[in-house]
């Protein structure tokens, strides 16, 4: 009986072991980065160019999943409604999922993919090529230099993709409204106004921001921890996107629990 | 100015790499690590600017215990160190001329165009002027590996660490980055480690030789006594005979 359950009973062990271990080397990670905050001079000169590659690049791909999320609640709102709820709560409906929910999940997930999986590749293959030790013996501090402005980028540029994502969103269910819809754009604005509150905007930006923290940070310490060659630079990248995504949804639930 | 090697001891899991290291390396001297490979050479040489922690032992550069420095006290030491990569390490997103110009912009002071021209003449030593606005992946394994070199002595450190400076190099190509070796220790008068285990270049540009093998400095002694050393290992090791010492087999 013994023999039969100490293999599992040891694999849970060591899993539990494992676990922990690795909380702990994100724990002394996020610990190293906000000490680098303070070394200015290091990260400062990065952190344009971070926001450009991170944000402004990935407004496109927001903006396109953002359009069709859109058309597709307008069409989904109308078939539901019909005979049931006038036409006008079309509006109210695309605007309330998009800025409470779609926008920012959908365009988290998204950038999950793109900006995490860039960051660990990038800093991944940085670190099995020496890139990083190399960094160490020129004096500077890898975490300043490459994590920091990473992370600020990501803090500061997801907000404003989510908004543009939130915008577009709006706007396409707007004109998917008008156009095959029997809907006016007044009978839309009605519906866009009816249960709209200022807080849905800031609950939105609120939820990206910290999906830009969790993507970010995720992505460099992935990065980070590649230790090998090319097939450690996958692992970190699978592991990057996989436990960003996942923070996301679990942030998202965590953000409905305690601002609503 | 020197470098103090003291017992060094490093492990990696249960594999002992490093066993009790001690090597003294003087001001304005150039000393090769030869050794088999797996021997420790490369971990040997990232305890000296802190890259790894030894386990155990000490490793003091200008009498500084490196393992005892802050994080701030560490970089200014790292000012006074260039190091050379296996790989060269370059930065595949920078120009040479960015690559070189890197470790320039943490030297307090330097103006811009001090850092260009303190770039440019870097290029000039290693025999590379008019590559600085290609990137790496535009050069070939010898030029990556002249570049590596301009970077590390841009700021002019007093010493420079090599980590096989002339791996998967051709003879023709390895006597040039020996030629600038020599070049470099003459000209800016730094105190030189080089970690090969090519034999022909450790002969050519060492003042003295350290066979590192087993975790421990087996053997130490100018490039006439290591060609007339009869330590059976040794002897293996220069004459490519495993047959010669068994433990080696």
């Amino acid at each position: 009986m013994n023999g039969l359950w100490s293999a599992p009973l040891a694999w849970v062990g060591r899993s539990a072991l494992e676990l922990s271990a690795g909380f702990g080397r994100f724990g002394r990670f996020t610990a190293s980065a906000v000490r680098a905050l303070s070394d200015t001079g290091t990260w400062g000169r990065q952190l344009i160019e971070q926001m450009a590659r991170l944000g402004v690049e990935s407004i496109p791909i927001a903006v396109f999943i953002a359009a069709f999320t859109g058309i597709v609640l307008a069409l989904q709102a109308s078939y539901t409604f019909t005979g049931a709820v006038p036409l006008y709560f079309v509006g109210a409906l695309v605007a309330k999922t998009m800025i409470l929910e779609l926008g920012p999940v959908l365009t988290g997930l998204a950038l999950a993919g793109r900006v995490g999986a860039n960051i660990a590749s990038e800093i991944g293959t940085m670190r099995v090529t020496e890139q990083i030790d190399a960094l160490e013996t020129l004096a500077y501090d890898p975490v300043a230099y490459l994590v920091v402005p990473r992370v600020l980028a990501g803090v500061v540029m997801f907000p404003i993709v989510v908004a543009f994502a939130d915008a577009v969103g709006i706007a396409a269910g707007w004109i998917t409204s008008i156009n095959l819809l029997d809907l006016s754009t007044p009978e839309f604005v009605r519906g866009v106004r009816l249960f709209f509150d200022t807080f849905d905007v800031r609950y939105s930006l609120v939820k990206a921001t910290s999906f830009g923290l969790v993507v970010t940070l995720v992505g460099c310490f992935s990065g980070f921890g590649a230790a090998g060659g090319a097939a450690a630079v996958g692992r970190a990248t699978t592991q990057a996107v996989v436990l960003s995504s996942m923070l996301i949804l679990v942030l998202d639930a965590f953000w409905a629990a305690v601002l609503l | 100015m020197s470098i103090r090697i003291w017992e060094v001891r490093k492990s990696f899991g249960a594999r002992v790499v490093l066993d009790g290291v001690t090597l003294d390396v003087d001001a304005g001297e150039t000393v090769a690590i030869i050794g088999f490979s797996g021997s420790g050479k490369s971990v040997l040489l990232k305890t000296i600017v802190g890259l790894l922690k030894p386990d155990s032992g000490a490793v003091f550069v200008d009498g500084q215990d490196v393992g005892a420095l802050r994080r701030e006290e560490l970089y200014a030491l790292r000012r006074q160190v260039g190091y050379v990569f296996q790989f060269a390490a370059l930065f595949d997103s920078m120009t040479v001329e960015e690559n070189v110009a890197m470790g320039l912009r943490r030297v307090p002071g330097m103006t811009e165009a001090q850092i260009r021209e303190r770039v440019e003449e870097s290029l000039r030593l290693v025999e590379l002027e008019g590559y600085g606005a290609r990137l790496p992946g535009q050069l070939s394994g010898g030029q990556r590996k002249r570049v590596g070199l301009a970077r590390a002595i841009a700021t002019r450190p007093r010493y420079v660490l090599y980590d096989e400076p002339t791996t998967g190099l051709d003879p023709v190509t390895t006597a040039v980055i020996d030629r600038l070796i020599l070049k470099l220790d003459r000209e800016l008068g730094v105190t030189s480690l080089v970690v090969t285990h090519n034999m022909e270049s450790a002969l050519r540009i060492a003042d003295r030789i350290a066979f590192l093998h087993d975790g421990r400095v087996r053997f130490t002694g100018t490039p006439d006594e290591v060609r007339s050393s009869e330590d059976p290992i040794v002897r293996a090791f220069i004459e490519g005979r495993p047959e010669l010492a068994q433990e080696v087999v």
